[in-house]
């Protein structure tokens, strides 16, 4: 397994906003063409890990490698080039609401390539067929599902055919079957044309059928990674609990930590 | 007493520590504010030449929308304060006989302030305000985000265009103002005053010279910059869901509204002193 090429790595990730301790030394590295899922809690620092990776958000220490390279230290120029390597299906899908359907998948080929226009049209008639919407090239991002949006959302990701792409949470908030569909697609970029996809996401069922790899981060570290296999069949009791969705057990649900009976009678 | 005092003090003290966060916070918003300028302006001056600049599309939209839609409003707003400025003086100007200089005392008051301070004001509340929440929409909504990891600078890709569409049209549009405010002026004379068109006219220009035009062609200019950079600064510095687009839209006018002003005096009164 270790012969396999590192195509992310990160080590000694920490961050906090203001007094917020987020992220408390988390090392992770990535193999090239693995469907890597980070799984965890609401808040427990997962879709602010995938920022760093992104180069979205700096470290406050440790470094971030991505595709060989540190972004917090290149050059505009030079981090742009990484960043058109990667593609990125955010939770809240982020379509830009001015532009169509089209408008939005074609942007990145109208900025960063010298496409004609009848190319790019292909190319946007071609990623739409593989999420399932084409057709839909004319309508504006209000007009869509919600499961249509992060469908779009995708097909902007992989216009520019990335090595890597990243997807927040591609699951929340889907009805099962778009959920599914979702899932089928991410398996199917990622074996049919070999691309890396690192998948933060806290949908138990999407993880199990998607991942070769799996981390579990809480309060702002790697507990356990492993096979999807390995992560199922765990030991641990933090990530038994979050795979089984039990109340109780080493993960509280109450976010404070301090005393109930101190705090009502304060 | 002791306590009094004490409390007194503290409360003195604390007083002050807000007044300097004040002053510091405001310290450091002018410098972002200046940073995000000095990086727009290598944007337009390097842009052209990396062959990255900015679609003439969007900055053609953003001029339809700065300008060619703010037309009516920058118009009646300057010909109606030109016919309240002819109303107000004309009495006055009667005492000693010279209601024909109604004329110059509008051209020359519209063309050297009224027209490019009106003209921004308009432009703040209408363009501004809409600039801060299309961009605050986009932060909140990850939209910046999402520009950014596409590689797409949202200072070339979206602060550019509208910099150079305000100032290019605020400019255009005080011309427009000057105009409609002479045009008020000469309702009021004509058709009120009963002085004669041609004379109107006449007395107009042999009062109002080039360099009142440019002056405020100048102020304009400071004025449309000002606009465009607390505009897309405030947009992009927004934080916390569809209460703080509300928040920085707010901000975004009320400061527009206050450095308008405040620079329309500094201008002025460098106008003023060094004769110009």
């Amino acid at each position: 397994m270790d012969d396999r090429e590192v195509i992310i790595k990160a080590e000694g990730i920490h961050k906090a906003f203001g007094e917020n301790q987020i992220l408390n030394g988390v090392d992770l590295e990535i193999y090239k063409g693995e469907t890597f899922v980070i799984m965890g809690g609401s808040g427990c620092g997962k879709s602010t890990f995938l920022r760093h990776l992104t180069g979205a958000l700096t470290p406050d220490k440790g470094r971030v490698s991505l595709l060989g390279k540190d972004l917090a230290l290149l050059k505009e120029a030079e981090k742009e080039d990484v960043l058109k390597k990667i593609g990125m299906c955010f939770q809240s899908s982020a379509l830009f609401d001015s532009m169509t359907v089209a408008g939005n998948i074609s942007l990145p080929l109208r900025e960063h390539t010298k496409l004609e226009g009848n190319v790019i049209d292909i190319v946007v008639k071609m990623k739409l067929e593989l999420v399932g919407l084409r057709g839909f090239e004319n309508l504006m991002p209000s007009q869509l599902s919600g499961g249509m949006k992060k469908r779009v959302g995708l097909a902007r990701a992989i216009v520019m055919d990335p090595q890597v792409i990243f997807y927040d949470e591609p699951t929340a908030g889907l009805d099962p079957i778009v959920g599914g569909v979702i899932d089928k697609l991410i398996l199917d970029l990622s074996k049919k044309l070999s691309i890396t996809s690192v998948v933060v996401t806290h949908d138990m069922n999407s993880v199990f059928r998607i991942a070769d790899r799996v981390a579990m981060l809480y309060k702002g570290r790697v507990v356990e990674v492993g096979t999807a296999n390995q992560i199922k069949n765990t030991e641990n009791e933090l990530v038994r609990q979050f795979i089984t969705g039990q109340p109780d057990g080493p993960i509280s649900f109450m976010q404070t930590g301090d005393d109930y009976l101190e705090s009502l009678t304060k | 007493m002791k306590n009094l005092l004490d409390r007194f003090t503290s409360g003195a003290l604390s007083a002050i520590g807000g007044i300097g966060r004040a002053v510091m916070d405001l310290g450091a918003h002018t410098f972002k504010v200046y940073n995000l300028l000095v990086e727009t302006i290598r944007w337009v001056v390097i842009g052209p030449f990396k062959k990255k600049f900015v679609k003439s599309d969007a900055i053609f939209s953003q001029m339809v929308f700065t300008g060619v839609e703010s037309l009516i409003i920058a118009f009646f707003v300057a010909m109606f304060t030109g016919v309240v400025i002819a109303m107000q003086t004309a009495p006055q100007l009667a005492t000693f006989g010279g209601t024909v200089y109604v004329a110059s005392l509008v051209a020359v008051s519209i063309a050297r302030e009224l027209g490019p301070v009106l003209t921004a004001l308009v432009v703040a509340g209408r363009v501004g305000s809409a600039m801060t929440a299309e961009l605050g929409t986009m932060k909140v909504s990850e939209q910046i985000e999402a520009l950014e990891t596409i590689a797409l600078n949202p200072v070339r890709f979206l602060v550019v265009p509208r910099f150079l569409a305000l100032c290019v049209m605020l400019p255009c549009l005080t011309i427009i103002a000057d105009f409609a405010g002479i045009i008020g002026g000469f309702i009021v004379g004509v058709f009120s005053l009963h002085i004669s068109p041609a004379l109107y006219i006449d007395v107009t220009f042999r009062f109002l010279t080039a360099k009142d035009v440019t002056t405020g062609l100048v102020k304009a200019f400071v004025f449309a910059v000002t606009i465009a950079m607390i505009a897309c600064y405030k947009g992009l510095n927004t934080k916390g869901g569809a209460e703080g687009v509300g928040k920085s839209t707010t901000q975004s006018v009320v400061i527009s509204f206050i450095l308008i002003i405040l620079f329309d005096c500094i201008l002025t009164g460098i106008f003023y002193f060094t004769k110009v």
